[in-house]
């Protein structure tokens, strides 16, 4: 079903996807929040630029957007896959427990905080471009990879590949960066090590997995640096409470 | 003894004239106080692992127990306090932050002990429950502020998603992690048979429990911790939890070792790992952010959720509720600073916070001044005790109720505030197996429905007597109340005149 969301408010889009059947193509996107938070069975399209809180809640639905996308992409997403061939704004994957997020471009600040997993559920949240401050905080689960590519959008390309305080409270899952991380500060409570063996094949998959979506060459991609960070305990509080 | 030496604070009395070495005491113990000496055949007891649960006294056939106070103590100091000076011990030794549990154990003015209610002599008089229909049920949600008419002149009835209770009372969050499977059983079962709803709190929703989701509030943290598609809309409303009373502006922090079975899978992290929630919820540091998440909820939900925001008593809690009310949310749950925790670092519960009474006095009346109070109905807890503190806090201004302590206190709760250690001998607040199952569901569940009915037959009478018969021409109605020994500012925040006036 074509959506023309240009008239529409959030409320109306999401009636819309609900009564369509599974795939569902959005055109004209002009800022609309929330949009098919909760939902899974559908395969949606956006043209034009969704708001905040795309996929919040997101239970298996796929959606792929070709330009940007806003704020608290995937908010709390359970299953599915989000796609975006831009950038996204901040807070994306909070609170992820499930799915995929694809991003080409650069993130915003807080990407991935409280990401978590349970046995086979790892949610996977993988930057093409550069990712802002604050990434990975309270990371309790899952994967999240930064890849530092030249971001064709972005006025400036020389920054570092992740702003400040990444990783900063986090207690469990994995962090990949394509780079050497030479002059990034981690947290005293974290394990910062360069990727080989067991690690890489993981990131293989999952980044031949991103590749496809946005055809790369994962070969080229692979062909670099990259640091894994690891949590060193998974309890990070535990020496600091006396009982009263 | 070393310098750090500290003299336990309770002494086990055995009455050995009576102590049949039965050895249960020893049993029911999880602090491992009680042993039996093989060699002189008696009974021992180690006090300083002692936290006065009262367990053991409850269930020595012979009553041959009794915990006491010690009465060795330092010198009396009434700047310098035995506990005060303890802590500091306690700190020196461990260079850690402290860690308590239960609500605010420190002498603060409660004011619903300083509030009086009316009743009705000669003029208007008193109705008799017994004799005549007395309403006690509430509706929580927004209401709308004037009627609307369709084309027909018919009164358009669709109405804003309401939650229905049988009596304004609801039990508060506790998760499953914090206390146990058998204590949300109770909790589920009781609200189902009474008409009330019970609170999830962060730790998600176990499966077993989802066929109670029509009297269950599910809530929503900043660890998100097993929220999904299903268990939001599993629930009959969706609390987002702002803050704590017990904690303000801190976080909520479950060690790895509770997070054990079943727990793990409610709240879908892996087993022995933490539970943190951070303090702010990291996508809201704003009141748009917040209309940002009320939403998202309500759009996965179609709207068919009331959702709660609830928030600490804090210093600028009138201000905070205005802006709540105008973030969609429709109901603004208010904990007050006497609130119970399952831990929270001692210095923030004993110290941050204001009392319950008077924020909700402060914010019925700015959301009235607004024009916004129709926006939001209001619950509040943080220490109700009683029937009457919920008429107190109705004739205040509230629609409705939380009680979290009291409900474990019907469970069994002996308030030995040691909930943090996980060995709560009650089998209330710990995960282990073979305490879990002292709590029998089938008891607990029915002493709450007893305590609940107790409750709402005291609030029927209370009523009675002032010559009200509906909760609803109850609420907002200070004129019902009377301060006592309370100063003018005090009045005038709960906005009460004083007894005699
Ligand atoms: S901790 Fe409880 S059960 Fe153990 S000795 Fe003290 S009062 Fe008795
Ligand atoms: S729940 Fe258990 S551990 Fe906590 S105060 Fe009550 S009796 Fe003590």
């Amino acid at each position: 079903m074509l959506i023309d969301a240009k008239e529409l408010g959030y409320k109306e889009i999401n009636e819309k996807i609900r009564e369509s059947g599974k795939e569902c193509e959005i055109v004209g996107a002009l800022g609309q929040r929330f949009i098919a938070a909760g939902m899974s069975g559908k395969t949606i399209s956006i043209d034009g630029v969704p708001g905040n809180a795309l996929g919040a809640y997101l239970n298996g639905a796929s959606i792929k957007v070709k330009a940007n996308a806003q704020d608290a992409v995937g908010d709390t997403m359970n299953d599915g896959l989000i796609v975006v061939g831009g950038n996204i704004g901040d807070a994306a994957g909070y609170a992820m427990r499930g799915g995929k997020i694809f991003v080409k471009g650069d993130a915003g600040y807080r990407a991935g905080i409280h990401m978590k997993a349970y046995k086979e559920k790892i949610p996977v949240m993988i930057i093409g471009g550069r990712a802002g401050s604050f990434l990975g905080e309270y990371q309790a689960g899952g994967i999240i990879v930064v890849l530092g590519l030249k971001n064709e959008s972005a006025h400036d390309n020389s920054g570092k590949i992740v702003g400040y305080f990444p990783c900063t409270g986090m207690h469990g899952g994995k962090m990949y960066l394509r780079s050497d991380c030479e002059g990034i500060k981690f947290p005293g409570q974290v394990n910062v090590a360069h990727a080989k063996g067991k690690d890489l094949d993981e990131l293989k998959e999952y980044i031949g997995e991103y590749c496809e979506e946005f055809g790369l060459n994962a070969d080229e991609i692979l062909d670099a640096d990259f640091t894994v960070v690891t949590p060193d305990s998974k309890n990070p509080y535990k020496q600091m409470y006396v009982a009263n | 003894m070393s310098i750090q030496y500290i003299y336990p604070e309770f002494e086990v009395i055995r009455n050995e004239n009576r102590c049949i070495a039965c050895r249960v005491c020893e049993r029911q113990c999880a602090n491992e106080v009680h042993s039996y000496n093989e060699d002189k055949k008696v009974m021992i007891s180690d006090e300083s692992k002692c936290v006065n649960c009262q367990r053991c006294v409850s269930l020595c056939p012979t009553r041959a127990l009794k915990i006491v106070k010690s009465d060795c103590t330092l010198r009396e100091n009434a700047n310098w306090q035995n506990d005060t000076i303890k802590e500091i011990y306690k700190q020196a030794g461990s260079g850690a932050v402290l860690l308590s549990s239960m609500g605010n154990p420190k002498s603060f003015p409660v004011y619903w002990d300083k509030i009086l209610i009316n009743a009705s002599q000669v003029t208007n008089p008193p109705i008799d429950p017994l004799r005549e229909p007395m309403e006690t049920k509430v509706f929580l949600g927004k209401k709308p502020d004037v009627i609307q008419r369709d084309e027909n002149g018919n009164i358009k009835c669709e109405m804003p998603p309401q939650i229905e209770l049988s009596m304004p009372v609801m039990f508060s969050a506790m998760s499953y992690g914090s206390i146990s499977y058998n204590a949300h059983a109770s909790l589920a079962r009781a609200a189902t048979e009474l008409g009330i709803l019970y609170n999830t709190g962060e730790g998600g929703l176990h499966e077993d429990f989802y066929v109670y989701g029509p009297n269950t509030i599910v809530q929503v943290a900043s660890g998100r911790f097993g929220v999904h598609e299903d268990y939001l809309s599993a629930g009959a409303a969706i609390e987002i939890k702002m803050g704590q009373g017990a904690k303000p502006g801190i976080g909520g922090h479950l060690p790895g070792a509770k997070i054990v079975g079943d727990v793990s899978k409610t709240r879908m992290i892996p087993e022995g790992s933490d539970a943190i929630s951070p303090a702010p919820h990291h996508d809201i540091y704003s009141i748009e952010d917040l209309r940002q998440l009320v939403f998202s909820l309500k759009e996965a939900t179609e709207y068919k959720k009331p959702v709660i925001v609830k928030v600490a008593a804090v210093h600028n809690i009138a201000a905070i509720a205005s802006g709540i009310a105008r973030s969609g949310a429709d109901i603004i749950a208010i904990d007050g600073f006497r609130g119970g925790t399952g831990a929270a670092p001692t210095r923030i519960r004993d110290n941050v916070g204001i009392p319950i009474e008077l924020a909700l006095a402060a914010v019925d009346q700015r959301l009235r001044d607004e024009g916004i109070r129709n926006n939001v109905s209001l619950v509040v807890g943080g220490s109700i005790r009683s029937a009457s503190d919920v008429i107190k806090a109705i004739a205040l201004g509230a629609d409705a109720c939380y009680i979290a302590t009291a409900a474990l206190l019907a469970l069994g709760c002996h308030l030995c505030r040691t909930c943090q250690s996980g060995k709560c001998n009650w089998g209330i607040a710990t995960q282990r197996p073979d305490l879990v199952k002292r709590l029998n569901p089938d008891i607990g569940s029915e002493r709450l429905v007893n305590l609940m009915n107790a409750w709402r037959h005291e609030i029927k009478e209370l009523m009675g007597g002032m010559g009200i018969n509906s909760i609803e021409a109850l609420r907002g109605n200070r004129l019902m109340l009377r301060g006592v020994g309370l100063n003018e500012k005090e009045l005038e925040i709960l906005g009460i005149s004083h007894a005699g006036e």
